[in-house]
């Protein structure tokens, strides 16, 4: 049977969503373990909180380095790890961070890396939405141990109630691995929205808003979504380049995405045309973006946007 | 002071403005318009301002920015946009059976090439638009064991005390980190403007050595690059099936509130 090593990552104490989601990708194709890498003496209370997520075991690995050093101390960890328990496959959270640790780890013991998976299957197989959802494509890796990492959001989580064996594991972090010291680190500034890759509702303002995304972030409160903007707005500096939706930003796959203003040029459209129901505002009836849309209002998303919130608002009750 | 060598690694992508298709499981390259990737434009714009005020006043570059590529002989393209923006050379390794390379591949080649030339920091962009796995960078460092300073919302470069300090930006937030010169740095787009080339630079560049080298050139075996030697592999890759269309309506001053039916209807809100 095959044996899946996922990594865990947590922030401030706290296990993050992604952990229970690779363990549902691994279960599929065997035994699950989770690997930790914290900060001494914080161990306990991140295994405290696996009972949560379907795992079989867990290897906990305290050292300062991680925070100290960065990714190379956590490559270095995983790799021991990795070769002491010879997974058939790693799974990993794919964020900018565990991008760079898989790519590193892959190198170092040897086996292929695939990245973005949306999906994982039993014989080890992946599948991955390329060109802005344009593509699906399936992959394998054929060296080594598969290191892969799976974006986040792409599976329920599977409730589970597990009593995982802890094993602490102690390693030795090389020097080289300690090239990089972080001396500051600023948690991100969270607003009152959600994160928009985890959202269920993105609302976008673009070119149409002319700089005010007053109106769009009035409906994305109302609805509790994340506010995204083209970049055609971002790069106007109407609004944080860390909202960019489209090829060179953030890929966003909510339940529903409503488009304000915005033309639907492809670097946009990649980034969001996976959505499941797509909703369009445009001045222009020959815009794109209403190839695209399940529902399409023609029309000045100033005028559209403040009625449908006082519509919602008032049949809601 | 020593001489400060900046090697940048840049790539030949589609435009990302540009429809994109795959065709035997590989991005087809052929039928799309083929540029300098966006995002290496924002680490050529920051190397340049590292070395030119060091340079000021100099008749020839001490402090030189050397652009790296691997790709297709057209790839000279791209690298000839960089060095309109003010690069002084480039290094292109081109080789038939480079195709098909993973970047577990890539990261060797470019590794090789770096470590051959004695340089003392490599610049690159976080991803390329087309792969967008923005991991190269992170592996080129691992190869070469390296310090990895990498998605830098900003970079402080110590010519003096030979070290960088960079904010780390992503997601999870923001990170001060520093290390001694070797490193490798990837930079994101908020980090500056590029400049576009001027008529000046344009014309500069045509004079500006292109060094193209093969596999054997920089001695690595044709078997452990390309699809052979690629350690994953495409099973299929089908175009996603087209959207159901859907309904447009004009907004006659209900445009609002029929968005609104449409959203209760469906249950979205």
């Amino acid at each position: 049977m095959s044996s899946i090593l996922i990594l865990i990552d947590h922030e401030a104490g706290k296990i993050s969503k992604t952990a229970g989601e690779l363990a549902t990708f691994a279960r599929r194709a065997g035994s699950v373990t989770g690997v930790l890498l914290a900060n001494p003496g914080e161990g306990d209370g991140l295994t405290s909180q696996l009972s949560s997520i379907s795992i079989d075991a867990a290897v906990i690995v305290e050292d300062d380095s991680f925070s100290r050093h960065g990714i190379p101390a956590a490559v270095d960890a995983l790799a021991q790890v990795i070769k002491a328990k010879n997974p058939t496959a790693v799974l990993i959270a794919s964020s900018a961070r565990g991008k760079e640790i898989a790519g590193r780890v892959a190198i170092r013991v040897g086996g292929g890396v695939i990245t973005d998976a949306v999906d994982f299957t039993s014989e080890l197989t992946t599948m991955q939405s390329v060109f802005g959802g344009s593509f699906n494509v399936k992959a394998r890796v054929t060296t080594g141990i598969p290191v892969i990492t799976m974006r986040p959001s792409s599976i329920e989580a599977e409730a589970a109630s597990s009593s995982p064996s802890i094993e602490k594991m102690s390693v030795t972090i090389a020097d080289s691995s300690k090239l990089v010291t972080i001396s500051n680190v600023q948690p991100p500034v969270k607003g009152g929205r959600p994160e928009l890759t985890e959202a269920k509702i993105v609302i976008s303002g673009g070119r149409g808003t002319n700089g005010d995304f007053s109106q769009v972030e009035a409906m994305a409160d109302l609805l509790g979504a994340a506010v995204g903007a083209s970049r055609a707005a971002t790069d106007a500096g109407w609004y944080p380049h860390t909202h960019q939706v489209g090829q060179t930003g953030k890929t966003v796959s909510p339940q529903l995405y409503i488009a304000c203003g915005i033309s639907g040029a492809i670097q946009h459209r990649a980034g969001m045309q996976t959505s499941k129901t797509i909703v369009a505002i445009n001045k222009d009836p020959e815009a794109p973006i209403f190839d695209l849309a399940d529902f399409g209002v023609v029309g000045d998303l100033f005028a559209v946007l403040p009625q449908a919130r006082e519509s919602i608002a008032a049949k809601r009750g | 002071m020593a001489f400060v060598k900046i090697a940048i690694c840049v790539k030949q992508v589609p435009d990302s403005w540009a429809e994109k298709k795959m065709v035997d499981g590989r991005l087809d390259r052929q039928s799309v318009d083929a540029v300098l990737n966006d995002l290496d434009e924002y680490a050529i714009e920051e190397a340049l301002r590292i070395v030119e005020p060091l340079n000021e006043g100099k008749e020839t570059p001490e402090h030189t920015i050397t652009l790296i590529s691997m790709g297709p002989d057209r790839a000279t393209e791209a690298i000839r946009k960089g060095l309109s923006m003010g690069a002084d050379n480039g290094i292109l390794v081109c080789d038939e059976a480079l195709s098909g390379s993973d970047a577990i591949a890539t990261s060797k080649v470019l590794a090789d090439v770096i470590s051959k030339n004695g340089f003392d920091l490599v610049f690159c962009g976080t991803e390329s638009t087309d792969a967008r796995m923005s991991v190269v960078p992170a592996m080129v460092a691992e190869r070469l064991g390296w310090a990895q300073l990498t998605f830098a919302g900003s970079v402080k470069v110590d010519t003096n005390a030979r070290s960088v300090e960079i904010a780390r930006m992503t997601d999870s937030g923001v990170e001060t980190m520093s290390a001694s010169f070797p490193c490798v740095v990837s930079v994101i787009e908020k980090i500056n403007e590029p400049r576009y080339p001027s008529f000046k630079g344009i014309m500069a560049a045509k004079k500006k050595q292109i060094e193209t080298k093969s596999l054997s050139d920089i001695g690595i075996t044709a078997s452990d690059v390309g699809s052979s030697g690629a350690w994953s592999k495409v099973d299929s890759a089908e175009p996603r099936p087209p959207r159901a269309k859907g309904v447009k309506v004009d907004d006659g001053g209900d445009g609002g509130s029929k968005l609104a039916d449409f959203l209760l209807e469906k249950r979205l809100v």
